[in-house]
């Protein structure tokens, strides 16, 4: 039988995985967007395993919520990398250093 | 048995998800990532989350990450460069990651965690129970979420919109504001002279006698 301590220990490790992404790539903007997508995607897990246990489809449809969210934060992401590299002829992130912060 | 299909399922998803953070070509991370997708989608069937399952394929597979994919493929990336660093930071992120599962599994692990009570059953046809409080309880939320979407339409095709100069295009507003007297003009030309009377009388004559 899975447990629920199932569903938050996979969610655990997939949102280390997304944390350790953006602190091993922290050159290439495609791959954080692409870790940010994970750590999503874990909580996500979690929502979704505690809306089954406790029988609430509250969890449900904020998982829908939180899907749509991401899927506006990836389309607006990507065109603000599209322009960049548009305008820098780059995506390393090390690059950015235009306004000298 | 679901268990260990659940297992071989996770087990693959968080395989995934290391390829997707370690992969050297940006297009293979895209590619794990569509797999972590999928495996996610499995595991939430599992938890009877059916509608959501299919939505994770169908928007996500199908939409986002085939975004992700033209971006990564339209942009030419110097992979060597961006792997700079990468050694460098390896162990940071190992132990930052190795700190996170430790606490968060002992959070959840612990033997006296307070787990609230299961509600009532859920009913068996999951699409219709979220779609008849989606449009219900959380009707508000929902066209909150429409609204955005519609903003992060806009500001997508806004940022990436490029005016070169040079392209013919339409204007609307020129073709709304356009007059009658600046595409028509009426000419008065002057009448065909009249035919002679005694030589439509010839040509009449020559049809009768064929």
């Amino acid at each position: 039988m899975i447990e629920l301590q199932d569903y938050l220990v996979l969610g655990a490790l997939l949102f280390a995985l997304g944390v350790a992404g953006i602190f091993i790539n922290r050159k290439n903007a495609i791959v954080l967007l692409m870790s940010l997508e994970l750590i999503l995607l874990s909580v996500n897990i979690n929502f979704i395993g505690f809306s089954h246990f406790l029988q609430d489809l509250a969890g449900q449809v904020f998982v829908f919520f939180i899907l749509t969210v991401a899927a506006a934060e990836a389309a607006i992401g990507l065109a603000i990398l599209v322009v960049l590299f548009r305008n820098r002829g780059t995506i390393n992130v090390g690059d950015l250093d235009s306004m000298k912060g | 048995m679901q268990l260990v299909i659940f297992y071989i399922f996770a087990a693959v998803l968080l395989f995934s998800a290391t390829m997707v953070i370690t992969a050297k070509n940006p297009v293979h991370a895209v590619l794990f990532l569509v797999l972590t997708f999928f495996n996610a989608a499995a595991i939430w069937l599992f938890a009877e989350a059916e509608f959501l399952g299919v939505a994770l394929v169908l928007v996500y597979v199908g939409a986002v990450m085939v975004l992700f994919l033209f971006v990564v493929m339209m942009l030419d990336i110097n992979v060597a460069r961006m792997r700079e660093g990468f050694a460098r930071y390896l162990p940071l992120g190992a132990a930052v990651a190795l700190v996170m599962i430790l606490e968060m599994v002992l959070v959840v692990s612990a033997p006296d965690a307070p787990v609230p009570a299961a509600g009532e059953p859920l009913p068996d046809n999951n699409t219709r129970a979220i779609g008849s409080v989606l449009y219900t309880v959380y009707l508000y939320p929902f066209e909150l979420a429409a609204g955005l979407l519609l903003v992060a339409i806009i500001a997508a095709i806004l940022l990436t919109h490029r005016r070169r100069p040079g392209t013919r295009h339409q204007d609307p507003g020129k073709q709304v504001r356009v007059r009658k007297a600046d595409r028509l003009r009426l000419v008065n030309l002057p009448r065909e002279p009249k035919v002679a009377p005694a030589a439509a009388a010839e040509a009449q004559q020559q049809t009768e006698t064929k």
